[in-house]
């Protein structure tokens, strides 16, 4: 045969591993180059493990969230031991109760470990009982004492357990990020790509109130509108509310996004070419250009969530978001508003280093998607 | 002189005001290969686009003679009207990294074509594909790949495949080959002849390089600014240029062999 | 003085990719004459861009040079080998742009959209020589002028959109040559433009040669352009030199199979209704993948082919 195709580098190729890679799908490509992503890998680990301990807040808690220990007000974190006063060793790692002093000069509680107390700490053991999911009972906690109390992250102004408030907290806040993204992206997504498809009048119309809502200075908007939620409506709906109230603002900088990405694609040739074969509208669209910005999306919508949960916080925060009984990390931030926590009660601001690593988490995490995500980026030609 | 494929008459598309496209008229015989040369900005991808109704024409009359002998009109066809008819007409794009859906396996590239066209059942695509695929001699194990494992000149070949899967009578070529390194454009150009031969596929050859022009072509349009300046066979436009415009493009291809120096007309004193 | 300008010896490129280790180059050994044209040429991945950034030391992570030597004698006294500089060393900055300039494929990625044409080629006579504003802007209109732009007063102070492709590629030529380099580097220059266009910026590129004697390295894939431009011809593959010679000999009676699958490639006025030959009914891909040494010929040529071929080479030519 005269006509044999030569790789035209075979070099390369060979050097490059190219057999090994020539079977892998875009998205295999996509996960690879993510998993060199040694942060964004981090960051992915422990969202992971954030969102589980969210979703089992109630088993992995020692307590619940109004359970109080009268003998605990304000009292600062544990320290886990493995060696008692006398150095031996227990295998069961325990706790000291606390000794408590009141201070003659400031008449403020200082806690000290009371190495009389030593309260063994019993794993998968029956505690408090609590409702699963709101839905069966149960009493099985991850970790507990049998005796005493312990309370890894010590406890707040009412004496309750900060390592069970900032669990349940991570559930609603970090569920308010999901499920804002969600709806950001079901609105986005929808009028965006209406635009993008629609174009003349529609995309003009869209994109003019598109304008007008980026426009608008949030803060102030958020504020008024959680204010006007009434007073009466349960927890829950003011949870929903708040998030659609969050969402509100989200969905036309992801609109904006989509349509631009919607026009952008309709001129890449394979859309074209996929044109000229015959195909459909709905097929060049959901078979071509859909598969091309989900990518993009999950990066966009990753990007947004710390935008979501930054904003519950600031609300709740400022005391016109969620309100207590709701466990939320803008709730139990609002109880470290003042300087005195800084100095007298630090552990009270656990849950904003919480919100903060969330939020980097979320944002390394976006970054590796969005390197991840480019098919095209295989690696530069030389010449 | 076999029967004439295409005809258009008197098309124009204009830009924002400005005539891509002016007053174009030409004819295309069955398994005939038309060249269309010109610069960048002469209007030629625009024309080509217009046939195949890629992008609509302002003005102007297209008309197709399909498989079964009838004509038909293709430029007042609505979207989904000519849909049926995209079965005859395909194109090859220029650049072959953009072209092939980056997400598919080359078996869903080649196979889609059939799918959208309601031809045969699993079983019988997947004899088509193989078959196509043999005929751009690629191997079998390319269908599981997808497209950023292949070279250029291997992409051209599936893209090729892909057009030519539905057997279509009229194939654009739109720069085809500009894109490739001169040993695999060879190899593609080869490629292009052989399955003209094969299938009797008639070509609209778009390009802007003259000596490709001039190895693949029968008949050839000259265009500048939108108008076709001049036309004819190959041979008569290359040796007996009518047009100053054709004389200065001829004159600046640089031959390979260093006895034949560049020199090159100017364009000022000729008034372009 | 040395009659080269430029001597390459050895020099090797790796670039440390995600997944092993390319070898962008093998043992690239030529010479650039003074006052001539030497013309890389090669397909994509041969490493003739390479090359040319390996002379203005631009080889960027993940890419370094791993050896070899590219000794530049700009004049009589001075002579240093340009791979062992270190990455501060102030002799760089008198290289790039001063005694070596490059004109890219892309002139409108060459040249900044801000700035007046005139300003920017005055800004290149600034950043090498001390002379005021005023003069470099009168030297930019002499400098303008020379490659062929009408109406410099005018178009001076225009921007670099205001221009079409070619006459931009002619603007970058000036800021190129504004501060006589010793050694112009043109990497594909005109492989953006059309081929009208081509032709007179390689008119342009030639003529300026002719009268400024300087050397020109030109990279191009084009082994038309070559023929038209090189008096010496350096034939590239995987990174590795193949063959070189004068022109004439490389293109004429070219003595390796891959050079001479390029030649047969190119569609010509002759090859009419004939198969074009490929590269691979030309030549074994093992010939092109082992890599031999260059050997000089009685001619004066090198090549790299294996022991076998050179013999019956060296039988033929007596």
């Amino acid at each position: 045969m005269s006509d044999v195709t030569i790789n035209p580098a075979p070099a390369i190729a060979a050097d490059l591993g190219t057999d090994t890679l020539q079977e892998i799908s875009p998205r295999q490509l996509a996960w690879i180059r993510f998993k060199r992503h040694r942060l964004a890998m981090v960051s992915a680990g422990f969202l992971i493990a954030m969102y589980l301990i969210a979703t089992f807040c109630e088993f992995i808690s020692p307590y619940n969230t109004d359970t109080r220990n009268v003998k605990a007000i304000n009292a600062p974190p544990m320290s886990i031991h493995f060696f008692d006063r006398e150095g031996t060793f227990h295998l069961r790692p325990f706790v000291y109760g606390y000794h408590m002093e009141v201070n003659p000069d400031t008449w403020m509680r200082e806690y000290s470990e009371n190495t009389e107390e030593m309260y063994p700490i019993y794993f998968f053991e029956t505690g408090e009982s609590y409702e699963m999911w709101s839905l069966f009972k149960a009493k099985t906690h991850l970790f507990t004492t049998r005796e005493g109390y312990i309370h890894v992250f010590g406890t707040d102004q009412l004496g309750r357990d900060m390592f069970t408030r900032v669990f349940y907290g991570a559930r609603i806040s970090m569920s308010i990020g999901v499920v804002g993204v969600m709806l950001t992206l079901f609105f986005g997504v929808l009028i965006g790509g209406i635009a993008g498809y629609m174009g003349g009048i529609v995309d003009r119309g869209v994109q003019r109130i598109i304008e007008v809502l980026l426009s608008l200075p949030t803060l102030p908007f958020w504020m008024a509108l959680s204010a006007a939620l009434p007073v009466e409506w349960s927890s829950l709906m003011v949870y929903f509310g708040i998030t659609i109230i969050l969402s509100l603002f989200g969905w036309p900088g992801l609109a904006r996004q989509v349509r631009g990405k919607f026009l952008a694609l309709r001129e890449e040739d394979f859309v074209m070419a996929a044109r000229l074969l015959g195909a459909g509208r709905l097929r060049v669209i959901f078979k071509h250009m859909m598969p091309s910005f989900t990518s993009h999306i999950i990066t966009t919508a990753t990007l947004a969530v710390p935008g979501m949960i930054l904003g519950e916080t600031a609300l709740s925060f400022l005391g016109i978001g969620l309100r207590p009984p709701v466990v939320s990390w803008g709730v139990l931030m609002q109880q470290a508003q003042n300087y005195q926590v800084i100095v007298m009660t630090p552990w009270l601001m656990i849950p904003g280093l919480f919100v903060v690593l969330t939020v980097i988490a979320f944002n390394l995490l976006g970054d590796g998607l969005r390197d991840a995500a480019d098919p095209y980026n295989t690696g530069g030609n030389r010449d | 002189m076999a029967d004439p494929l295409l005809e258009v008459t008197g098309l124009y598309k204009s830009f924002d005001g400005a005539a891509a496209v002016d007053n174009v008229s030409f004819t295309v015989s069955e398994s005939e290969t038309l060249g269309i040369v010109g610069e960048s900005g002469s209007g030629k991808t625009t024309l080509a686009r217009c046939v195949l109704r890629a992008i609509d024409p302002d003005q102007g009359i297209v008309r197709f003679r399909t498989s079964d002998g009838e004509w038909t009109e293709l430029h007042d066809k609505t979207d989904d009207e000519l849909i049926p008819l995209r079965q005859q007409m395909q194109m090859v794009f220029q650049d072959p990294f953009s072209s092939l859906n980056p997400r598919m396996t080359v078996q869903e590239i080649l196979e889609e074509p059939l799918i959208i066209h309601g031809i045969g059942d699993r079983s019988s695509r997947r004899v088509e594909v193989l078959d196509i695929l043999a005929k751009v001699q690629l191997d079998q194990d390319s269908l599981t790949r997808y497209p950023h494992a292949f070279s250029g000149g291997q992409r051209q070949r599936i893209g090729i495949a892909r057009a030519l899967i539905l057997r279509p009578k009229l194939v654009v070529c739109d720069e085809s080959v500009s894109a490739l390194d001169v040993s695999v454009q060879a190899q593609i150009i080869n490629l292009l002849e052989d399955l003209q031969e094969e299938f009797g596929l008639t070509y609209l050859f778009v390009a802007h390089d003259l000596s490709v022009v001039h190895h693949i072509c029968d008949r050839i349009l000259v265009m500048h600014q939108g108008r076709v300046v001049e036309q004819g066979t190959v041979q008569e436009v290359f040796e007996n240029p009518q047009e100053d415009y054709t004389r200065l493009l001829l004159s600046a291809i640089p031959s390979p062999d260093p006895d034949e120096p560049l020199n090159p007309l100017d364009r000022k004193s000729l008034g372009l | 003085m040395v009659d080269n300008l430029l001597e390459i010896r050895d020099l090797a490129v790796e670039f440390g990719t995600d997944i092993g280790t390319t070898y962008a180059l093998r043992e690239v050994s030529f010479d650039v004459p003074r006052g001539k044209v030497t013309a890389i040429v090669g397909e994509s991945g041969s490493g003739k861009s390479v090359t040319a950034n390996c002379i203005m030391r631009l080889i960027q992570s993940p890419g370094r040079i791993t050896g070899g030597q590219i000794h530049f004698s700009p004049n009589d006294v001075t002579a240093y080998d340009i791979a062992a500089l270190p990455d501060k060393d102030p002799r760089l900055l008198d290289l790039r742009g001063g005694s070596v300039s490059m004109v890219f494929q892309e002139p409108m990625t060459a040249l900044s959209p801000v700035y007046t044409v005139g300003n920017q080629v005055a800004e290149a006579i600034l950043c090498h020589r001390k002379v005021s504003k005023e003069e470099a802007l009168e030297e930019a209109a002499d400098m303008l002028r020379l490659v062929g732009i009408d109406d410099v007063g005018r178009r001076i102070h225009q921007y670099p959109f205001e221009f079409s492709g070619g006459m931009r590629q002619r603007v970058v030529i000036a800021m190129a040559l504004v501060c006589h380099p010793q050694l112009l580097i043109c990497d594909e220059p005109t492989t953006a433009l059309d081929v009208t266009i081509q032709a007179e910026i390689l008119t342009l590129i030639r003529d300026l040669q002719k009268d400024l004697n300087n050397s020109v390295l030109f990279i191009t894939h084009d082994l038309g352009v070559v023929a038209q431009m090189a008096d010496q011809v350096v034939v590239m593959y995987q990174g590795r030199v193949l063959e070189v010679g004068s022109v004439r000999q490389v293109l004429k009676t070219p003595v390796h199979p891959y050079t001479r699958g390029l030649l047969a490639a190119i569609p010509g006025l002759a090859t009419k209704g004939e198969r074009l030959a490929t590269i691979a009914s030309v030549v074994g891909d093992a010939d092109l993948i082992t890599p031999h040494p260059l050997v000089t010929l009685a001619d004066g040529r090198q090549v790299s082919l294996p022991s076998d071929q050179l013999a019956a080479l060296e039988l033929a030519n007596g």
